[in-house]
């Protein structure tokens, strides 16, 4: 890998040369990390007096609670307080919408792991201990853990969803090639490192104010007003970094903070909550998992005539944010493919098992997967390489329209993007050099894939495109640079620092940032969505620049020249042949009473979404990119080696071409530990989550990357007036991964050419050797836990 | 006897009374020192967030292994330098793995980055060199990173080793190693508690045999890589710890051309090169037992003592041959280490009675030794199945063989069916192996677990005896990691 830096990159079009944006300047915190002293929640030092909690979980996954007998607890050595829902002075619920997450279960209980009660102790070990201590009667019912559980209940968390185009059944029929299928695609637990954690602190008349590990700040705000009763402006939420989010602390960071703000209204006193990692995996939820059944007819190129596909989706037991996660795996069942006649239903269905939320790619990647089998399914029907069939059904102009009627107006971008990485990664070559090791070796199979990425940039809710920005130029010159954006480890911060660097001229160490509050900027949407420097690089670039207008105009007064006469650069304010420091041209505003500090606003232009009449344009753009994955299994144990990996992603003109490339790197190895090594395991009985520490989930470790990893932007301009042209980067990589996936199904179909390969997500050795022995001929029994 | 717990910390030595018995390290650090660099990522040693540096004196030199604080007792840092990713920086000058990581973009959110930086010092400071890439995943293998996907840490890691050897860490090294020295002249007993809740470190079998013939009832604590989840996991309320850190004929390894003997709290750091030299795949298997941070930690007499049906020292041993020596205050015995493992965490230890060492049969000539583990992850993963395989040969022809399994029972066991059925058969006739292939179903029956399912065990158990056949005879190409890519012990 190597960070290019392009000089032709470096200048915005036609202006002053860039001096901040595009420079690969390390994360903010960067030095902070190596050293320690980079502090998380739980490393900030407590106020005297501070309370520990501990939550006491349901041993049961679904029934009527019959009894709560919390004597014991309450009777443990350094236990102050209990708290149920019977303390509750507002509402018992923590949901982001549907008033469906109660914070501790009251009459039933819905999933094994739920919140029964919280323990307030002087000791977090004294807690733990004492919430263990609980008597808990349940009337035990058989819960639906499977999917299968779920449809034979028809029970669901949400309505039924679908849309389509054209007439599907006749575009099967008349197809000269029809086949069906089902691909199963797990989900996949955050595993952010550092645990969900909040410390709550009360002050006067009421007021709240909380720490918390959030990417949403406003909703914690919010779900904590609404449990205390009381009005948002009493609660302040503040959060300086996160220890990786990825979605988990989008909605489901708040009952924690809830709990946490419930526990010191109640006492008076500070109380902390930090998660143990068991109890974090029983508790929060994790990216949703599928049965994908779909049909498709195509010609003897492998180009799609008509397609039809169910997604049946695992939410869990509640609601969540599964209306728009199931809704983008729906946006993203096309990928970067034309379905001239498409159907696309969706079921999301009520399971007992905790309440599958956002994870980086929101539903996306699962479409997405499930897309690039059926690509396969075709390309070993028809024997055609599988790069073939994807070029067959790749957009272009002419069949450039969505399913939902979005038109893709980059189909050039995605077609020279593969096409690029078709020749940088030699995969021609390659396919024929695989195809004479597969012949001549019986045990080790190679395989390769190479797969596109197509992700929608925009939030599909409409209301959460906008953002906000407080910046304030004190007098001597500094910075101070807030905004509603959070720091969760992508360098959201420093390349809004260089936004604000560059507007004002000056260097980056004048600029300070600040920890993201709601009493700050207010009514924020949550860092998602791939969304955080789209929408608040443009907030802080206003503000800046608002600021920046008003210190022209006193410099223009001053010198005696035009306002536009004034340049900003090199911590200088130039006016004609005139120039001052920075610092020296605020002091002169503020003796001057000129305003400089200035709130900015942001609200995505264009887009808009009618999800009744399933029309419209929900995405601002695409981000487009492709990977070239090889393999090689021992067909024996059904182990496997990720030998080469080669990448080309569009990150439009990079704003931070280091930060850019690392989120391409963490996203395509997630993406790969989502699809080979990451097995959510619950017994089917009980509904408990077997695999819940590292100890027993498995996420990629150094080695499982391999050392040939080449990674690099393909330089493209984004088309439309977004943040120095740059493009999202947080998401779309993840399904990079899906490479991986095709490469591993590719090396299994070396063993018998034209033959389907029942693989499923994960691939975990178990999954591939499985699909080896189908291929052999010899199936083994569908596999049950519990 | 000795009342208090001792350990240095950046010169100066930490004397610890009042503290219970199973305080983690961890604990100690962000707790009482308050020093919050260190993390708590999952508190059961697995995910490296929490690595410090445990020095400790080797032939009158500090040597640094990365250990997991989170699962570490107070009381094993007895005698030793415990460095944090604080303690790295001299001078306020980044250590040269910190400035390589801020160089290489090395961290994003920034939580595991302590426990990586902690690592790569101690490969830093302890590797060989040249650095490889292999070696950085391995010093990393214990380290969890969920942002960067791992090739900007291992980038800084390649970089930093490669630069002239950065000494401004020898000062603190030297002072400890002075420090160190000091505490080490009291060679006497630890006792820290009373007799209803102590932290016990006996210096000699001598008095651990007197102290566990008073407490048959003190749990007896040797790496802590099992027993600490006991405490952070499971809760359990152990107040009586004896530990075995402390008694230098425990820490025995004796080769002879014949047999290998490892005293029972060798660590499996310390062990790695000694069974590497025995084989290849011995070597390759400790290569991925557990992280650095667990074989630092862990030992040998731990992994089977514990008696875990997939610990993966036990199978390899039963198969070689090897013989286990249990002491206590009545005297010692020996038994052959697959009869220590009666059923499922059941073991052949009475009360007051200890492991003391095992002795391992070296492979002779016309003997073929094949162990394969297999994992969902093959990094720091768990077996879902591990075989080993000793193969007797006379030309073509299979004498008698040794199998164990781990993953396939209860208890780490032998197949007597499939061993019986492998006497005589012809290495040629590939087509005759097939009821050696079928006998290890009466063998093992399997359970289905979140690791693996039944019927993938055995298919799996089955195509290890294949391949370990195959590869008698003479085959290759039948593994994703060639056997001689075995690397040697270098920790």
């Amino acid at each position: 890998m190597n960070i290019r830096h392009d000089p032709d990159d470096a200048t915005p079009d036609g202006g002053e040369p860039l001096r901040h944006v595009r420079r690969p300047l390390p994360h903010d915190s960067a030095r902070r990390h190596v050293q320690g002293t980079a502090d998380y929640v739980d490393d900030v030092r407590e106020p005297q007096g501070t309370l520990h909690v501990a939550i006491g979980l349901s041993p049961k996954a679904r029934g009527a609670i019959r009894a709560l007998d919390l004597s014991a607890v309450r009777a443990h050595p350094g236990v102050v307080r209990v708290l149920t829902a019977a303390d509750v002075p507002g509402k018992n619920d923590v949901s982001p919408a549907a008033g469906d997450d109660p914070m501790f279960a009251t009459d039933r209980v819905a999933f094994h792991g739920q919140a029964l009660f919280a323990v307030l102790a002087e000791t977090r070990d004294a807690a733990r201990r004492a919430a263990a201590k609980a008597m808990v009667e349940i009337d035990e019912e058989r819960p639906s853990v499977t999917i299968e559980d779920a449809l034979a209940r028809a029970e669901t968390v949400l309505p039924d969803y679908g849309f389509g185009r054209g007439e599907v059944e006749p575009a099967l029929a008349a197809a000269p090639h029809r086949l069906e299928g089902s691909i199963r695609i797990g989900g996949q637990e955050h595993f952010y490192l550092e645990g969900q954690a909040a410390l709550a602190t009360p002050g006067e008349e009421g007021d709240i104010h909380v720490l918390s590990s959030t990417q949403h700040p406003t909703e914690v705000q919010h779900v904590i007003a609404r449990v205390l009763g009381i009005p948002d402006a009493f609660v302040t939420c503040e959060v300086r970094r996160m220890g990786g989010g990825f979605g988990g602390k989008e909605s489901q960071a708040t009952q924690w903070a809830a709990i946490a703000a419930l526990g010191a209204h109640v006492t008076k006193r500070p109380c902390k909550v930090r998660l143990d990692r068991d109890d974090d995996f029983a508790l929060t939820g994790k990216r949703h998992d599928f049965r994908s059944d779909f049909r498709v007819g195509f010609d003897g190129e492998g180009a799609i005539a008509g397609f039809a596909v169910t997604h049946n989706a695992r939410c869990g037991y509640s609601a969540d944010l599964s209306q728009g996660v199931v809704d983008r795996t729906m946006f993203h069942s096309d990928n970067s493919y034309y379905l001239p006649a498409v159907r696309i239903d969706t079921r999301r269905l009520l399971t007992n098992t905790v309440s599958n939320t956002a994870f980086r790619g929101f539903g996306g990647p699962q479409g997405m997967l499930m897309i690039e089998h059926v690509m396969d399914r075709i390309a070993w029907a028809t024997g055609r390489d599988p790069l073939d069939v994807r070029y067959a059904n790749l957009y272009r102009p002419g069949r450039d329209v969505t399913p939902y009627g979005q038109t893709v107006e980059e189909t050039d971008t995605l077609r020279a993007l593969v096409e690029t990485l078709e020749r940088t990664s030699e995969y021609r070559t390659r396919r024929a050099g695989i195809a004479a090791f597969n012949a001549r070796s019986k045990v080790l199979k190679k395989g390769i894939a190479l797969t596109p990425v197509k992700f929608g940039i925009s939030f599909t809710l409409m209301h959460l495109n906008q953002a906000g920005a407080l910046v304030h130029v004190y007098q001597d010159g500094s910075v101070h640079l807030n905004h509603g954006g959070t720091e969760m480890g992508q360098g959201l911060y420093q390349k809004i620092a260089q936004v604000v660097a560059e507007e004002f001229g000056i260097a980056i160490e004048r600029v300070r940032i600040t920890a993201t509050s709601t009493g700050k900027v207010p009514n924020t949407a949550p860092t998602a969505a791939s969304s955080g420097t789209d929408l608040n690089g443009m907030a802080a670039k206003i503000a800046a620049g608002a600021i920046k207008a008003r210190m022209a105009a006193r410099a223009a007064e001053r010198f005696g020249v035009s306002a536009d006469e004034v340049a900003f650069r090199d911590d200088r304010v130039f006016a004609g042949n005139e120039s001052l420091a920075f610092g020296d041209l605020a002091r002169d505003c503020v003796l001057h009473r000129v305003h400089l500090s200035e709130a900015g606003f942001y609200r995505t232009p264009t887009i808009s979404w009618d999800r009744a009449k399933a029309q419209g344009r929900p995405f601002l753009y695409f981000a487009f990119g492709a990977a070239c994955s090889e393999v090689r299994v021992d067909t024996l144990t059904g182990e496997y080696e990720v030998t080469r990996v080669d990448i080309l992603h569009d990150v439009g003109r990079s704003i931070n071409p280091a930060i850019d490339i690392g989120q391409i790197e963490g996203g395509f190895v997630q993406g790969m530990g989502w699809l080979t090594t990451e097995e959510l395991v619950y017994d089917t009985g009980t509904g408990r989550l077997r695999t819940h520490a590292p100890s027993t989930y498995k996420i990629p470790v150094a080695s499982d990357v391999p050392e040939d990893f080449r990674v690099a932007l393909f330089p493209n301009a984004n088309r439309q007036e977004t943040i120095y042209r740059s493009k999202a980067v947080g998401e779309p990589p993840v399904m990079l991964a899906n490479s991986v996936f095709c490469a591993l199904a590719d090396a299994v179909h070396a063993l018998a050419p034209g033959e389907p390969v029942p693989l499923d997500a994960p691939a975990t050795p178990e999954a591939v050797l499985r699909a080896c022995e189908a291929l052999r001929g010899n199936p083994l029994p569908p596999r049950d836990v519990g | 006897m000795r009342d208090a717990i001792r350990f240095t910390r950046n010169g100066q030595v930490h004397e610890v009374r009042d503290v219970h018995p199973r305080t983690t390290l961890l604990d100690r650090l962000r707790l009482a020192e308050r020093r919050t660099g260190t993390k708590e990522g999952c508190a059961e040693g697995d995910c490296g967030a929490c690595t410090v540096a445990l020095g400790r004196l080797v032939d009158g030199r500090v040597v640094y292994r990365p250990v997991n604080a989170c699962i570490l007792l107070v009381g094993q840092c007895d005698g030793a330098d415990v460095v944090t990713v604080e303690d790295i920086a001299v001078d306020g000058a980044l250590h040269p793995v910190q400035e390589a990581m801020v160089t290489h973009h090395g961290s994003q959110c920034g939580f595991c980055t302590p426990g990586i930086v902690t690592s790569l010092f101690t490969l830093y400071e302890e590797g060989e060199r040249p650095v490889s890439r292999a070696a950085v995943n391995d010093a990393l293998a214990g380290n969890l990173c969920r942002c960067t996907g791992y090739r900007p840490i291992v980038d800084a890691a390649l970089d930093a080793c490669a630069q002239p050897r950065d000494r401004r860490f020898e000062a603190h090294r030297e002072a400890a190693a002075v420090a160190l020295a000091g505490l080490e002249r009291d060679g006497g007993d630890l006792f820290v508690g009373d007799e209803s809740r102590f932290f016990a470190a006996p210096a000699s079998e001598e008095s651990l045999a007197a102290l566990l013939a008073l407490h048959p009832d003190a749990t007896i604590l040797a790496g802590a890589t099992d027993v600490g989840l006991w405490i952070t996991k499971a809760l359990m309320e152990i107040e009586k710890i004896v530990w075995l850190g402390r008694i230098a004929s425990l820490r025995e390894m004796r080769s002879t051309p014949e047999t290998l003997t490892l005293g029972a709290m060798v660590s499996h750091a310390d062990a790695h090169e000694a069974l590497a030299a025995i084989d290849p795949d011995l070597g390759e298997l400790m290569r991925r037992f557990g992280s650095a941070q667990v074989r630092a930690s862990g030992t040998v007499g731990g992994n089977i003592a514990n008696g875990s049906p997939i610990g993966d020292l036990p199978p390899a041993l039963i198969a070689l041959g090897a013989t286990l020596e249990l002491a206590g205050a009545t005297g010692t015995r020996t038994l052959p280490l697959e009869d220590f493992f009666r059923a499922y965490r059941e073991q052949d230890r009475a009360p007051g009675e200890y492991v003391r060492a095992v002795t391992v049969e070296k492979p002779r000539r016309h003997d073929v030794f094949r162990c394969y583990k297999v994992t969902k992850r093959v990094d720091e993963d768990i077996s879902a199945v591990m075989g080993a395989f000793r193969i007797h040969l006379e030309g073509r022809r299979i004498v008698r063989a040794r199998i164990a399994f781990g993953g396939m029972a209860a208890t780490p066991r032998r197949a007597p069916h499939a061993e019986a059925a492998l006497a005589g058969l012809d290495l040629d006739d590939e087509l005759a192996w097939a009821p050696a292939l079928d006998a290890l179903a009466r063998d093992y029956r399997p359970m289905s677990d979140h690791r693996a399912s039944a019927e993938y065990r055995a298919l799996v158990a089955r195509n290890l005896l294949f391949k370990a056949l195959a590869e008698s005879a003479g085959d290759e190409d039948l593994r994703i990691a060639p056997r001689s890519s075995g690397r040697a012990a270098a920790e």
